[in-house]
């Protein structure tokens, strides 16, 4: 079924570029060299989901690389657009699935803008500590599923045993252990429970030690190493000529992060450094993460020593469902209960961009409101569909096996790039 | 958000650049959007650029449904040295969705300038690739257009994909 498309006549010449790459062309010749062009995925356990590469060779050499899209799209932006602005923080997070505090954050922090409501002190610290934690669970998959990739298979089942600590401790303080639905227009949806604090500092007198483990697990691994060090590197103006943000840039030695430029969330209280590489190879790509991990640590070990009481949402009661209590005994919370849970809240009309450093880059959210209670336009910016721009850019002339090496690096969440 | 001063700064330059380029300025909060004539859009951005807006974060396309015209392409702009953002924004109409690209300038809106013609129909011209990036290749329609049908499509299993009129193709 198809809507009505008044540009269709336009259209037609483009249809023709649209066009996929036909299978009887895969045999090139370049002078006497014979061109091969191989499809890699989009099942391939190498491309971190149905990322799908089509790649040229010239022997082992890669001449050109064409990532294709889409095999995960799911239609969550359109889907987010049925719902009223608090039941689209489930969908949204789901984009990118290894990091869905961010995803709650650029899309809460959005639409915070647009009511103009002010954040309680606790609810960003709380913020701060999940997202950071979820940083480092973010940053596990990655290393133990790239040290995967690159033949290094006991990395995974350490990586892993740490991320299963950190899905126990987003569990207990949302219930969930992925998709926790715990940020929320406003704030959080609850106070952390009791004991919680103590098992987050348990992890985190951990962590830095293991983090140096899993290093030494790598950093001594010579097949790894000759895997990663000088190969496809980038310079810092052709990351940012294609937009790349994040570990990535920071790898080639430009050290932006919004964390610092432009806080958000109260960061700026926090003491932390932001890791650098200074050749922009795969190793660099690799150590720079494995160094914020540690700095992620430092942030959620300030943001537990320096907590601060208060309410963990906001009190506007047009934004925030009134506590249990209240609704017993206020006729006034009831109404404000039943028109929140019935319709949701109505955002002023407007457009708010909310940028935040997510994983893998700026990871931003674009809101347009046009006054009611759904949001007209709910568009991500998502690290990984920008970052992959550069990804032909750095394996260029380099060998197969370099590339996959490379794109493990890129880290791509393919929930992110197709949405 | 630029200042009063500097957004007058910036309306000035592009002013000056290109005479009527400029069609209003919108203050929302936290967020100040230039609206500029499609086809300036390209020496629009550059004015950005000399201007220090040298970093482009970001591509949206929006559909204003019912408002004419109904499509919209937003450039969220990033000055790393203000640590300043300001978007250039631009309208078309559905009946000619055409405006030029600017990804041989900044080859960071590929990707994203692919993703508003697959979801809107935006026919960005210039643009060395522009197919569809998220939507198969036979998709026809561009689904996140307001007007667009929610439902509708019948999801094909193993045991009712001969119902469906020409599955194979």
């Amino acid at each position: 079924m198809s809507a009505a498309d008044p540009g269709a006549r336009q259209l037609s010449d483009y249809r023709k570029m649209e066009q996929s790459v036909t299978i009887s062309e895969t045999t090139e010749f370049d002078g006497d060299r014979e061109l091969l062009t191989l499809n890699l995925g989009p099942h391939h356990p190498a491309t971190h989901g149905v990322l799908r590469l089509l790649v040229t060779l010239d022997g082992e050499v890669i001449r050109r690389l064409q990532p294709i899209y889409g095999y995960l799209h799911t239609g969550i932006e359109k889907t987010a657009e049925q719902k009223s602005y608090w039941k689209a923080i489930p969908v949204v997070e789901r984009m990118d699935y290894v990091s869905y505090y961010f995803n709650a954050m650029a899309y809460c922090g959005a639409v915070e803008t647009l009511l103009e409501v002010e954040i309680p002190q606790r609810a960003q610290y709380l913020r701060v500590i999940h997202m950071e934690l979820n940083r480092i669970m973010s940053h596990l998959v990655f290393l133990g599923t790239s040290a995967l990739d690159l033949g290094a298979i006991s990395v995974w089942w350490y990586c892993f045993r740490e991320r299963e600590t950190l899905l126990d401790l987003f569990e207990m303080s949302s219930g969930q252990r992925m998709h926790t639905r715990y940020f929320q227009i406003g704030g959080v949806i609850e106070d952390i429970p009791d004991g919680w604090i103590e098992q987050v500092r348990k992890f985190c007198a951990i962590m830095p030690e293991r983090a140096d483990i899993y290093g030494d697990l790598l950093n001594k691994n010579e097949i790894f190493l000759q895997r990663q060090r000088d190969v496809c590197p980038l310079p810092v103006e052709t990351l940012r000529e294609y937009g790349v943000t994040g570990p990535l840039l920071r790898a080639a030695g430009d050290p932006w992060d919004l964390r610092k430029t432009m806080p958000y969330s109260s960061y700026e209280d926090f003491d932390f450094q932001i890791p650098i590489g200074t050749k922009g190879d795969n190793y660099d790509r690799f150590q720079v993460r494995l160094a914020e991990v540690k700095e992620s640590v430092k942030i959620i070990i300030q943001a537990l020593d320096n907590l601060p009481d208060g309410p963990t949402i906001t009190e506007d009661r047009k934004i925030a469902l009134p506590p249990r209590y209240e609704l017993a005994t206020s006729m006034e919370a009831l109404i404000h209960h039943f028109k929140l849970v019935t319709e949701g809240m109505r955002v002023p009309a407007g457009e708010a961009y909310y940028a935040i450093e997510g994983a893998r880059g700026e990871l931003g959210c674009f809101v347009r409101s046009d006054g009611s209670s759904k949001p007209a336009r709910v568009h991500m910016r998502d690290p990984s569909l920008v970052n992959m721009q550069a990804a032909p850019a750095a394996t260029e002339g380099w060998l197969i096996a370099d590339m996959l090496a490379t794109v493990a690096m890129f880290d791509p969440i393919i929930g992110g790039v197709d949405r | 958000m630029p200042d009063a001063e500097t957004l007058e700064r910036l309306v000035g330059a592009l002013k000056a650049s290109d005479g009527d380029s400029v069609i209003q300025t919108v203050e929302s909060p936290g967020r100040v959007a230039i609206e500029v004539k499609p086809e300036s859009i390209v020496g629009s951005l550059e004015v950005m650029r000399a201007a220090g807006y040298e970093f482009l974060a970001s591509v949206h396309g929006v559909d204003y449904y019912p408002h004419e015209p109904r499509l919209g392409v937003d450039y969220e702009l990033l000055s790393r040295e203000a640590c300043d953002r300001v978007a250039l924004t631009l309208r078309v109409s559905t009946d000619d969705p055409q405006l030029p690209s600017v990804t041989p300038a900044w080859p960071c809106a590929s990707n994203q300038e692919r993703e508003a013609y697959d979801m809107f129909g935006l026919i960005f011209d210039g643009h060395p690739d522009l197919r569809r990036i998220l939507m198969p290749e036979d998709y026809e329609g561009h689904p996140q257009r307001r007007d667009f049908p929610i439902g509708g499509e019948p999801v094909l299993f193993t045991h009712n994909e001969h119902n469906v009129p020409r599955w194979f193709e």
